[in-house]
């Protein structure tokens, strides 16, 4: 089920065209549909165009959205070119800067999370590229005095009567561009079948310079006059600074500065090594006894079940509910209950977390990597007391995002740096030590999953409780969490099965606030939500002797699901012997609108519990597939950030703090573990929808279900570590 | 003071010694196309070549290259390398932060195995984290480069 606003023709504001020197700038707002806040208007003095048209015929579209590889530089503007219908040789791509101009229509900032960017900006960015066509095509109408409806474009040029043509270029040298932006309604938009550039794979415009080391990330800025900062922060939010060495540390080579965060100390210095180096002879005693100190990750999640087990203690929030799930499964036939048990995920972002800021008395300038360009811009602007016209906010490429850099606190950290170094710019970065140890982390879990069946064994009814941490109140602070009235998708998504005809479904919360540092991480709730209902779903099979294929292929609720299991199913020719030792496992998700199934093929090494996975293959159903070869990429990425999941990755908590330093024990995924990745993109609606995380869900139960298919046995606890498969194997 | 020999060029550094040569390579050099990731070699990420061998620069003292050839990221890109050809063609990269130091432990590769198999690209490789899993492309893309030269 589509959520219609992001289809929802979307008002466009009047800020007007603007004729500049060398061209035309074309400035457009997206707005939320009606109802929605206020119109937004730029900060005075910029020009926030999202599409500028010069003399030459060269266009600049503005990319809006925070790019961490998922493509969005390209296919945002891309949207733009195609309605414009620009030749997209001629288009040059910049990042937006931090503006309301460029807000994600949903999230009403520039925020980019949820694998929402293209599903957000799509009916928005074909507006604005065919106003602008509109636009030039009216200037040309009155240049050739004749009416608008006998002009057509091609790319990068209008077409008149009689095979007249005028470039974009040329068009905005020489005739009157109209003053404000001409009406455009959605059904005037392109078909579909019309699209010269989206659906058709195209290099992503940060490739090249991604592949010989040019890009630029908030690491390697460079500024005159330059100074280094890293920072130790309390291991448990709440927590302060204590007794400290920084007299000391301040007398070390190279070191200019030790600073008193309050949470933290930040030592500054001429070099990252010299700043390294005086990091580690660095020493803090912590004070403060916040609840996060008690945290015990493995004792948590005794209790965590406990409470889950207690019939008498109810749930904190009924999180969703369609029809009588608790009728429905007194009246099943059978009760089918599981538990399980997810550790605490750390992101392993490549790039630690860092920024270079300046602070003036009348100006700040921040240079970072951030999911959330407009909170950066207006924490900088409460830090620093001034006016947002007076703060720039450079947006830049990001060495991994995955939710993490979703939270800003290092934009916290290095303007306050930068506000006791007035005058200088400084460079935060963390080492990997320290990302480690001030991690945002994927919630522990425990779920306990009923699934009611009737005579046939069919699936009826779903009671799904999750017992974690909630992720919105640590993220989005309290007054957001109490006007969503306790309900976190983050850590609830994919608690219900909306795919299966399962009649009677509820999921419920029990809340645990521990006081963990907790984030969005990609996939969020999907990825153990999934795990449960999935794993389930092929032991109920098994148990009656129903192939798992068919079973979830008679419960699919409608062919669009049905033609994806049948498709991934082809591709592993599911139904074919293996070989020896050898076993395939199907799992199937949604993520929001877009549909994911995949078959793994595993083998397993019984003396020291190590699972191998071979193959993978999937299929993606993200709607209309705007670069498929993109949607390819982000797939095997977001299976492979899935199989680290499913196998290695594990956060350990004792006395609140992490126990993991560095890659060292903290294990990733890695080369030579690697499955053969095989994804199949189907073209599926009109409209597209979520990838960047599409390819996570999937993974853990479809090796989990093929480890049953090998063994007969079921895995309740992620991650898949060879110790607990070897306690499973000798249960 | 050292003397380096970085991409053909000798360049006398002030830094101490024992002073990680990944550090001076970007903060001095302005050479940022290797890129910090972990700082105790493994993950990969500022993988350069010394003498021709790939070397994690994050752990290797400026001291113990002075008068060897240090090559980076940035040298392979002035020659248009066909690994960087290759990885633009299979579209390798996504946040792109670790793919300097795959291209240059896939160039080590390359120069002592022209036509690597799998099994071969699987294990010179598998010291390079890649957080965003393009792993399926890094290969792709090496066997790319070894056909295509």
């Amino acid at each position: 089920m589509k959520d219609d606003t992001t289809n929802r023709p979307t008002d466009l504001s009047r800020r007007g065209f603007l004729a500049t020197t060398g061209g035309a700038t074309f400035a457009l707002t997206f707005l939320p549909g009606p109802g929605a806040i206020a119109r937004a208007e730029g900060h005075a003095g910029r020009v926030n165009a999202w599409v500028h048209v010069a003399t030459d015929g060269r266009i600049t579209i503005h990319a809006p959205a925070a790019e961490m590889g998922q493509g969005v530089q390209t296919v945002v503007p891309m949207i733009v070119a195609e309605e414009l219908d620009a030749d997209w040789d001629d288009v040059s791509v910049e990042t937006a800067p931090v503006d309301p101009a460029f807000n994600h229509p949903i999230f009403r900032g520039q925020y980019t999370v949820a694998s929402l960017t293209v599903r957000g900006y799509w009916m928005p960015a074909r507006l604005a590229g065919a106003q602008v066509r509109r636009a030039l095509m009216m200037a040309a109408a009155e240049h050739w005095g004749v009416a608008l409806d006998d002009l057509a474009t091609e790319p990068g040029a209008v077409i008149g009567p009689d095979g007249r043509r005028m470039g974009y270029g040329e068009i905005v040298a020489t005739a009157a561009i109209p003053g404000t932006p001409p009406e455009v309604a959605p059904e005037e938009l392109k078909p579909v079948s019309e699209f010269r550039l989206l659906g058709h794979d195209r290099a992503r415009v940060d490739v090249a310079d991604k592949s010989s080391g040019a890009a630029t990330y908030a690491a390697d800025i460079r500024q005159e006059g330059m100074l280094y900062a890293t920072v130790a922060r309390a291991p448990v939010t709440g927590q302060s600074v204590g007794a400290h060495n920084g007299d000391e540390i301040a007398a070390m080579d190279g070191i200019e500065a030790v600073v008193d965060l309050g949470h933290g100390v930040a030592v500054v210095g001429a070099s990252t090594a010299q700043v390294f180096a005086a990091r580690r002879a660095l020493d803090i005693t912590w004070s403060g006894t916040p609840d996060g100190t008690r945290i015990d990750s493995e004792r948590d999640q005794g209790e965590y079940l406990a409470r889950l087990r207690d019939e008498g203690q109810a749930a904190d929030k009924l999180f969703s509910s369609s029809g009588e799930a608790e009728a429905a499964l007194e009246a099943a036939h059978e009760v089918v209950s599981r538990e399980f048990v997810t550790e605490y995920c750390y992101h392993a972002q490549m790039e630690p977390m860092g920024g270079v800021a300046l602070v003036n008395d009348d100006s700040a300038e921040v240079w970072t990597g951030t999911q959330w360009q407009t909170m950066a811009l207006n924490k900088t602007v409460a830090a620093t007391g001034l006016d947002p016209a007076q703060v720039t906010v450079h947006q830049l490429f990001m060495g991994g995002g995955f939710g993490r850099r979703a939270h800003t606190e290092y934009i916290d950290d290095v303007v306050a740096i930068a506000s006791e170094l007035r005058g200088r710019p400084v460079k935060l970065l963390l080492s990997r030590e320290d990302d480690v140890a001030s991690a945002r982390l994927r919630p522990l879990t425990a779920q306990r999953v009923q699934m009611g069946l009737d005579e046939a064994g069919r699936i009826v009814a779903l009671r799904h409780a999750v017992a974690c941490q909630p992720v919105a109140p640590y993220m989005y602070g309290q007054a957001r969490w109490e006007a969503d009235e306790g309900a976190d998708i983050i850590t609830m998504r994919g608690s219900s099965m909306p795919h299966y005809a399962v009649p009677d479904q509820m999921a419920e919360h029990y809340y645990e606030m521990r006081g963990a540092r907790v984030a969005a991480w990609r996939g969020i709730g999907a990825g153990y939500t999934k795990f449960a209902h999935e794993t389930m779903i092929d032991e109920i099979a098994r148990m009656r002797g129903v192939d798992p294929l068919d079973y979830r292929r008679q419960m699919a609720s409608s062919d669009r699901v049905r033609e994806l299991l049948d498709h991934v199913a082809g591709m592993a020719d599911w139904g074919e012997a293996r070989a020896e030792g050898r076993a395939l496992g199907l799992a199937f998700a949604e993520y929001g609108a877009s549909l994911a199934a995949a078959v793994a093929e595993i083998s397993l090494d019984r003396e020291s519990g190590r699972i191998s996975a071979h193959n993978i293959w999937a299929a993606a159903d993200a709607g209309l597939a705007l670069q498929p070869d993109n949607i390819r990429a982000q797939m095997e990425g977001g299976m492979t950030f899935g199989l680290s999941a499913a196998l290695k990755e594990e956060v350990t908590l004792r006395a609140g703090r992490i126990e993991q330093s560095n890659f060292s024990d903290y294990q990733v995924m890695r080369m030579a573990e690697m499955p053969e990745i095989v994804v199949d993109v189907l073209q599926g609606d009109d409209s597209p929808t979520e990838v960047g995380e599409l390819g996570l869900p999937v993974v853990a139960p479809a090796i989990a279900n093929a480890f049953l298919a090998l063994t007969g046995r079921t895995v309740n606890h992620l991650p898949m570590t060879p110790e607990r498969i070897r306690a499973v194997l000798e249960a | 003071m050292v003397t380096l020999n970085v991409n053909g060029r000798e360049v006398d550094v002030e830094a101490d010694d024992d002073t990680p040569l990944l550090w001076v390579l970007r903060d001095e050099l302005g050479l940022t196309g290797t890129k910090f990731g972990c700082g105790i070699a493994q993950c990969g990420a500022c993988t350069v070549h010394v003498d021709g061998t790939a070397r994690r620069s994050c752990v290797t003292p400026i001291s113990a290259v002075a008068g060897a050839e240090v090559v980076t990221i940035e040298a392979l890109a002035e020659q248009d390398h066909p690994l960087i050809r290759a990885w633009q063609a299979e579209q390798v990269p996504q946040c792109g932060y670790c793919q300097s130091g795959q291209i240059m432990q896939a160039a080590d590769l390359l120069a002592r195995i022209p036509d690597p198999g799998r099994d071969d690209i699987r294990n010179a490789m598998t010291g390079n984290i890649c957080r965003c899993g393009t792993y399926t492309r890094i290969s792709r893309a090496i066997e790319r480069a070894a056909r295509e030269g």
